[in-house]
């Protein structure tokens, strides 16, 4: 474990004094450190564009009375530092008073190993890969006219001191692999992108030369997207398949589960747990503790040890997911949901792995039964506004069905909807659960983190697409 | 206090003597500090205290045509001989690229004006509450309004961008920020609606309960929405909204789009590609402005461009690196457009209401509908169903779609232009696009 300040005039006698001087007149609170070490390397244009490698050290220092937040962070290690941003958490707080609360559940749970990714591959290695994948597209298919290869990786160590000396620590590595591609035929360009990733090491997901793989995903929803016609506008059934689709899940119900939006009143949820908000046989999980995925984590960003918080239950609203603070003051526990982007951002409830769990349908049967409909199979990204619970996202992969059967490609649209509304309208739940790849980062509040989501196939009896074709 | 202009220039020549000694042939550094202090309000009491200290380094360095990069917060001499000597060993076994090299020293800026974009007046956190506490009474008179948050940011950075053809300039800028998110309930119906004022300079920014009067207002008029059926219509895109086509407009031209291929603009230079009423400026010596710079990120010199006139397109927004791959200097436009706008149109704001018998008034889309290849684009969308020039009911859950290609050449501009933003356009009117819905 890295010692966040060994090399400044800080002892950790001194940090421990200013953390408990600092926070024990509130409710709760911590000094939170993080090194990040970050790469990416990036292949563009038949050439190697950008090799770029980051490193970032710094704190972020909190203190919570009843609702009040106030937070303050600096990259510069140093007794002066951490001492003015002390200085202004009691300024803000100076006349509110709380009762510290000291507990954090403690766990000897792991759920990724504490290594560096950037390390375990040399430079010589990636370039290697990026220009084989380059090589192998363009020589695959002549109408290959642009192909971008990326690797990035980061390692994230931080250590959580509370009142009292606590320490909390993690080590997070993760690793993304991406190839987009960009095909011309007569006149028309499409593009298609694939990605892999996780909290393992490039080569636990490029062994078998599976960046081939890759290539022919990325290749092969570009050459889908050049047959492509104008989508239908209007409300229809839509079938999802399994996967990444489940970004469906996070932008309609997840976001609006949060447990800040709920304890504000304003998510279009808050007044609902308990009752029915999706068909029956809906079941979605929030969960933190999938061995190597890309959302998951050891501990949350205050601490918590993540867990898997049943969201809906057989379509009955059971749990929102929450930090420390919305915990307290909605007199409930964390979730271990209380993350941040980095020491320059406070904590917010937010997704890990957010799944729909299999029913019993097959998508054959989903297909079979949709008259006129689209069956979308990938998704470029979503989003969605909490109060009106409207969601949107956008089509990379989709098809027209008519009378049963799959028909044509049809050109990106946006699909939209109403988060609540939504889940009563899956009239069928396929057998066919998937994890996505490992690709997701979700933003909220100008904060992004690594999310990951699953869900079956599912059938939606009436969602508007929003095409060109009346 | 933020980091002053001899403290960076120290640490930015540190850096560069250190390349050069390790022998890389060229470098280029930025050594930046910034410090933000925000305070949010939630229902008319105090909610957060944010403080943001942030110093922050970036090198380039080459080695003939090969180039690597690497960023850090941590400045201490030690960090940056690890980081700088990773850097440059990385540089040698990257692979050699023609097009790499800094800027030509004849574009480098050498004339920087003042722009005014500084405002040293500090405003203390309890004068920021006093504001938002204006702010939240002005916001929540209508009882219909149930959910207030605003926040009051004060931004302060300075910077030096260094290179080792010599260039070494920077200058500090400051941004005060205000805004109000309202949430208004009748009966089962929520809404939520934002206003927000922006400025380089404390006196330029709204007052208080003008912010917080038109945030509600804003949103009370969105509550009880129909979503209207599929069709054809004439859509006008609020000036919030309109602003987005100037983006994406941006994106397309940009040197390294159209370098890649990956544009629906390319090849399109000297070609209409708006209707010939339209003329877009990227003005980058605004006083006070926004987006306003004396050189881009390379340090080339920027000069105002008029990207399209009478609906033709007549430059692109060239980097160094990109310029040398198509053949063109840079226009000191790394790092994109700068305060780019469309000139104002012919017609007024009412007259333009009142210029179909149906109109759809779109002001907030959502989600990232557009495709820069393609030029296709679909939206979700709210806004509000306008019938003979008056506004008859809020809509929502509807898309809107077309493509770029096609929009761009039916845009009809109104005469009410403002510099809020750094990318500003008027109200905007736009025939023929789909709308899905019921």
């Amino acid at each position: 474990m890295s010692n966040f300040f060994d090399k400044s005039d800080l002892t950790r006698k001194d940090v421990d004094e200013i953390v408990s001087n600092t926070l024990k007149n509130c409710d709760d609170g911590e000094l939170y450190f993080e090194d990040s070490k970050s790469e990416s390397i990036v292949l563009d244009d038949n050439k190697i564009k950008s090799s770029n490698y980051s490193s970032d050290l710094g704190f972020g220092f909190r203190a919570i009375s009843d609702e009040v937040v106030a937070y303050s962070h600096s990259n510069e290690i140093s007794k002066d530092s951490l001492k003015n941003s002390a200085k202004s958490l009691q300024s803000t707080l100076k006349s509110i008073k709380g009762t510290y609360n000291h507990e954090i559940p403690k766990t000897n749970n792991k759920f990724y190993d504490a290594i560096n990714p950037i390390e375990q591959k040399t430079l010589d290695g990636k370039l290697e890969v990026l220009n084989n994948v380059n090589e192998y597209l363009r020589k695959k298919n002549s109408a290959v006219k642009q192909v971008t290869a990326t690797f990035s990786g980061e390692q994230k160590s931080i250590e959580i001191i509370r009142s009292g000396g606590e320490s909390l620590t993690d080590v997070r590595p993760l690793i993304r692999f991406n190839v987009s591609v960009m095909l011309e035929k007569n006149g028309r360009k499409e593009t298609g992108v694939y990605g892999i990733g996780g909290r393992q090491s490039y080569d636990d997901y490029l062994k078998n030369d599976n960046w081939k793989n890759v290539c022919e995903e990325a290749l092969r929803i570009a050459s889908v997207n050049l047959d492509s016609k104008p989508a239908p506008a209007g409300e229809m059934k839509v079938v999802l398949g399994p996967g990444w689709p489940a970004i469906l899940i996070h932008e309609a119900i997840g976001h609006g589960l949060e447990g800040d939006f709920n304890r504000k009143k304003t998510s279009a949820f808050h007044d609902l747990m308990g009752q029915k908000v999706a068909s029956e046989g809906v079941t979605i999980v929030d969960d933190g503790t999938i061995d190597k995925r890309r959302g998951s984590l050891t501990i949350d960003d205050e601490g918590t040890p993540t867990e898997r918080t049943v969201l809906i239950e057989n379509g009955i609203l059971k749990n929102f997911m929450q930090d420390r603070l919305n915990a307290r003051l909605m007199n409930t526990r964390s979730t271990g949901s209380g993350r941040r982007e980095s020491y320059k951002h406070i904590v917010l409830p937010r997704m890990r792995n957010t799944m729909m769990l299999s029913g019993k349908n097959t998508q054959d049967e989903m297909i079979k039964s949709v008259d006129k409909g689209i069956f979308a199979v990938s998704f470029g990204g979503g989003q969605v506004d909490i109060t009106s619970g409207k969601f949107v996202f956008n089509c990379t992969e989709a098809y027209e069905i008519n009378n049963g059967k799959i028909g044509s490609p049809i050109k990106g649209a946006t699909l939209i909807g109403d988060g609540p509304s939504i889940l009563k309208e899956v009239s069928m739940v396929g057998n066919d659960m998937m994890m996505d790849p490992g690709i997701g980062t979700c933003g909220k509040a100008g904060q992004g983190v690594p999310v990951g989501v699953a869900q079956p196939s599912i059938l939606i009896d009436k969602m508007t697409v929003g095409g060109t074709k009346l | 206090m933020i980091k002053d202009q001899e403290y960076l220039k120290s640490k930015a020549s540190y850096c560069l003597d250190l390349a050069k000694k390790l022998g890389a042939t060229d470098a280029s550094v930025t050594i930046g500090n910034s410090i933000s202090e925000t305070v949010n309000f939630r229902n008319k009491v105090l909610d957060e205290s944010n403080r943001s200290d942030s110093l922050a380094m970036g090198i380039e360095t080459y080695v003939g045509k090969k180039k690597s990069s690497i960023s850090s917060s941590n400045l201490s001499e030690e960090n940056l001989k690890i980081l700088i000597e990773k850097c440059y060993e990385t540089t040698k076994i990257t692979p050699e690229d023609e097009f790499n090299s800094l800027p030509d020293k004849e574009l480098l800026a050498k004339n920087i004006k003042d722009l005014n974009l500084y405002d040293q007046s500090h405003i203390e956190n309890d004068k920021k509450i006093d504001y938002l506490k204006e702010l939240e009474e002005a916001a929540s008179i209508d009882k219909k309004i149930i959910n207030t948050e605003s926040s009051f940011t004060e931004d302060k950075s300075n910077f030096i961008l260094a290179n080792s053809d010599g260039f070494c300039n920077g200058y500090k800028s400051s941004s005060f920020t205000a805004s109000c998110v309202a949430v208004a309930k009748y009966e089962n119906n929520m809404e939520r609606d934002y206003e927000f004022t922006s400025k380089c300079h404390l006196n330029d920014i709204f007052n208080p309960s003008e912010l917080g009067k038109i945030a509600a207002e804003q949103t009370i008029k969105k509550l009880n929405p129909k979503k209207i059926g599929s069709d054809k219509l004439s859509i006008i895109f609020d000036k919030r909204i309109s602003k987005g086509f100037l983006s994406a407009f941006a994106g397309a031209i940009s040197a390294s789009s159209i370098a890649r291929g990956t544009s629906f603009l390319k090849d399109k230079l000297d070609q209409q590609v708006f209707s010939n009423e339209i003329n877009v400026i990227d003005k980058p010596d605004l006083i006070k402005g926004m987006g306003s710079r004396s050189f881009d990120s390379e340090g080339v010199k920027t000069d105002t461009l008029k990207l399209v006139s009478n609906g033709i397109l007549n430059d692109y927004l060239i980097d160094t690196y990109n310029g040398k791959k198509l053949n063109l200097k840079s226009n000191g436009r790394s790092g994109g457009s700068t305060n780019l706008y469309f000139e104002n149109g012919n017609i007024n704001y009412d007259d333009m209401l009142k210029s179909h018998s149906k109109i759809l008034y779109v002001t907030e889309t959502i989600g990232h509908g557009t495709n820069l290849v393609t030029g296709d684009y679909s939206v979700g969308a709210n806004g509000f169903l306008i019938e003979n020039g008056e506004f008859k009911y809020p809509v929502n859950e509807i898309t809107i779609a077309g493509n770029l290609n096609e929009m761009f050449k039916n845009i009809i501009l109104a005469n009410d232009l403002e510099f809020k933003y750094s990318i500003n356009s008027p109200t905007m009117m736009i025939d023929g696009m789909t709308v899905a819905g019921k």
